[in-house]
């Protein structure tokens, strides 16, 4: 097991150590690598913002927290979980059953799409009771939690159970399959675009509802998004994606208003935003990644404004630049980032 | 209203019906109104944006707009010809329903879903250059295809033009079917949510992309998004307006800057709240504005003010009669709420008591 001096990014109490984790596929055109060499810890309590693009790996990390790559991916690595009470769970050790039972009853999940995670034969109800027959819970004791589930996620749940997935609107499928994925009262719950296909407004409103939630059961939240707007405001860190791996960590807001990485950067930039002058919003120059084929080096070099042969030669470490341990960037030139990629939105004034 | 300019495309007092079955062994069908009584004008190189949530009528109305739905009630016209009298009496039209059909072209959400799998990007845009340009040879209209794949940075495009719809990214696919839509040399084009589906960094992209051909080919755009940050971009950018709907009603439209700066609906100013803000120094409200998180059933909408169910403002005034779409001195922005009045009985009005079963705060 790792030492505690290992642990990154300033984490202090991790209920998640990620270490090494790579994920491959073999393809005709050569080995494709979807997550490379990812190493992450996770606090526990924390909202944990995944911010990538599509083809950055998002939905990959979000598997291999499950332990749930599908065939014939490969993961490989350590992912070690610390459950509240009891002994350290490494997930890759696992038999596929003790692996379904550690899903749902203390790691859950939320996918993009509701509708494709309900039966549309059954009830709502009847998906909330065999869950909790399935994971031997009391079966009455848990649907009066679900009751106050529903209730929380302004659902009333008389009605709600007597639905099938077809009858309710898309908002109300989201935040049923939300109460679902809670009512084995989970200690992590990780959603991967658990509200992309949903109208701006819904969305917001269940990210509210996420996050008090989340507060109130001291639930350790990683959310998986490619709409950085989205989780700006509801995430305590955040994580940024690219081309396979994390390029940036961070506490939200200073990834937000000082960000390190040139691509972190760029993206900000390109984000349509109501507060931002529309003449400085720009896209980003290139095009992401080809898992077969990542740039070497520093991945980002190719669209980089600031990639020199070094760049081009080397592929840089997490560096803190001049700043805190729980803020790090992979470039070469993190401390010139700042200077020479301004951000459209006021940046934070140092006090030097 | 202004008199300035000429409409492409004109709409008044439009409601489109829908009926829909309420169960099997029942007999009476339930009618959804899925778009009430708006009165909606685009102009030549117009920009128009539509706004709201999910089956609130954005879509149906931008549908009515190009001619594909037919409104229960109501005119539409294009450049004075009123579309389906054009379509009913046939070739006596002053214009002619084909011709107002190739004018009025559409891009949609799903670029994949669009383009036919089986064919080319050279061969799907082949066909609008043969319908509106039949003299043309085949070597003249490859060379116009390569010059408009290079045009929206698809290089090389003699490569691209060789391709298949699942041999392109999304935002390339957005972009062939874009090309489609101004081969046809339409006088407006409605996007429908079309760069919704692409990642955040691509949008801003892809309608710059829009407005810089939008010049080249002197079409219109009637924009359709669930976002209100993507279509305050791209009608900002184009000086445009924006119309924000709710159950089928137009609540409030006027020049983008103008609605962003001083909102009067309270519906506005809860999608504002929505759109998401990068700024974490910004005074976030996090708590949602609204008294009930769902769009009530558009079957049965509300008595009086449609909104006033979950509207932050509502008094009980709200709740007997609907308000009128009030105008402001130049007639530009319009809103359909008590609040714009300086002087009405809504402000001795008292609040609405919610019932038990509402939302808990």
């Amino acid at each position: 097991m790792q030492a505690q001096t290992t642990r990154k990014f300033g984490v202090a109490d991790p209920i998640f150590e990620v270490r090494n984790a790579s994920i491959t596929f073999d393809m005709d055109r050569g080995e494709s690598r979807v997550m490379d060499s990812v190493d992450i810890d996770i606090e526990r309590g924390e909202i944990l913002g995944v911010v990538g693009e599509s083809g950055s790996g998002k939905s990959m990390f979000a598997s291999a927290l499950l332990d749930a790559v599908v065939d014939p991916g490969v993961l490989t690595g350590d992912i070690t979980f610390y459950p509240e009470s009891g002994e350290e769970i490494n997930l890759l050790n696992k038999s596929e059953r003790e692996i379904k039972q550690i899903r749902w009853e203390q790691i859950a999940m939320v996918f993009q799409g509701a509708m494709s995670s309900f039966n549309p034969t059954m009830t709502i109800g009847a998906h909330f009771r065999e869950t909790l027959d399935v994971h031997g819970f009391d079966v009455e004791e848990g649907m009066e939690h679900a009751e106050d589930l529903l209730a929380q996620l302004y659902l009333e749940a008389d009605q709600i159970f007597d639905s099938y997935p077809h009858e309710l609107s898309g908002g109300m499928q989201q935040r049923s399959l939300l109460a679902l994925s809670l009512v084995l009262e989970p200690e992590v719950l990780v959603m991967d675009e658990p509200t992309a296909a949903l109208d701006l407004l819904m969305q917001r409103s269940i990210i509210e509802l996420i996050r008090e939630i989340g507060r109130e059961r001291d639930l350790t939240i990683v959310f998986i998004t490619h709409d950085l707007p989205l989780v700006a405001n509801l995430a305590d860190r955040l994580g940024v994606l690219y081309a396979f791996e994390f390029v940036e960590v961070g506490p939200a807001y200073e990834v937000l208003t000082d960000s390190k990485h040139p691509y972190t950067r760029a993206l900000l930039n390109s984000t349509p935003n109501l507060d931002t002058p529309r003449e400085e919003m720009k896209p980003i120059e290139g095009k992401s990644p080809d898992p077969v084929n990542v740039p070497a080096g520093c991945s980002y070099h190719p669209r980089c404004p600031l990639a020199d042969e070094t760049c081009i030669q080397m592929d840089p470490e997490f560096s803190t630049g001049n700043g805190d341990d729980d803020h790090q960037a992979k470039c070469h030139y993190i401390d010139r980032t700042r200077a020479e990629i301004p951000l459209n939105l006021t940046e934070v004034t140092h006090d030097e | 209203m202004s008199s300035e300019g000429e409409h492409v495309v004109s709409m008044t007092d439009v409601e489109v019906h829908f009926e829909t079955d309420s169960g099997i062994f029942s007999r009476d069908s339930d009618v959804v109104q899925a778009v009430d009584g708006v009165t909606l004008d685009v102009e030549a190189e117009d920009v128009v944006a539509l706004v709201g949530e999910s089956g609130c009528g954005k879509t149906t109305l931008g549908k009515t707009a190009i001619g594909v739905q037919r409104p229960t009630s109501g005119s539409v016209t294009y450049k004075g010809q009123d579309i389906w009298e054009a379509r009913d009496i046939g070739g006596n039209a002053d214009i002619p329903f084909d011709e107002i059909r190739r004018a009025l072209q559409i891009i949609h959400q799903d670029p994949g879903a669009s383009l036919n799998p089986n064919k080319t990007v050279m061969h799907t845009l082949n066909v609008p250059l043969r319908m509106t340009n039949p003299g043309m040879d085949a070597f003249d209209r490859r060379e116009r295809v390569h010059e408009m794949l290079s045009r929206v940075g698809m290089e090389p495009p003699e490569d691209y033009a060789n391709r298949f719809p699942h041999q392109l990214s999304g935002g390339e696919k957005q972009r062939v079917a874009l090309i489609r839509a101004l081969l046809m040399n339409p006088d407006l084009i409605l996007a429908d949510e079309a760069v919704s589906a692409l990642d955040v960094s691509l949008r801003i992209d892809m309608m710059d992309l829009m407005l810089e051909l939008q010049d080249q080919f002197d079409t219109s755009y009637l924009f359709v998004s669930h976002n209100l940050s993507n279509a305050s971009y791209i009608t900002g950018k184009a000086d445009g307006r924006i119309g924000v709907m709710y159950l089928g009603e137009l609540v409030e439209v006027g020049p983008i800057d103008e609605v962003l700066e001083n909102p009067q609906h309270p519906y506005t100013k809860v999608l504002m709240w929505a759109a998401p803000n990068l700024d974490p120094d910004a005074d976030a409200q996090t708590r949602s504005p609204l008294r009930k998180i769902d769009i009530p059933d558009p079957r049965n909408p509300p008595t009086g003010c449609r909104f006033h169910t979950r509207c932050p403002e509502a008094r009980e005034v709200c709740k007997q009669r609907p308000p009128v779409t009030e105008m402001d001195d130049e007639g530009d922005h319009r809103v359909m709420c008590y609040r714009a009045l300086d002087e009405h009985e809504y402000w001795d009005s008292p609040e609405i008591e919610d019932e038990a079963d509402d939302m808990p705060r």
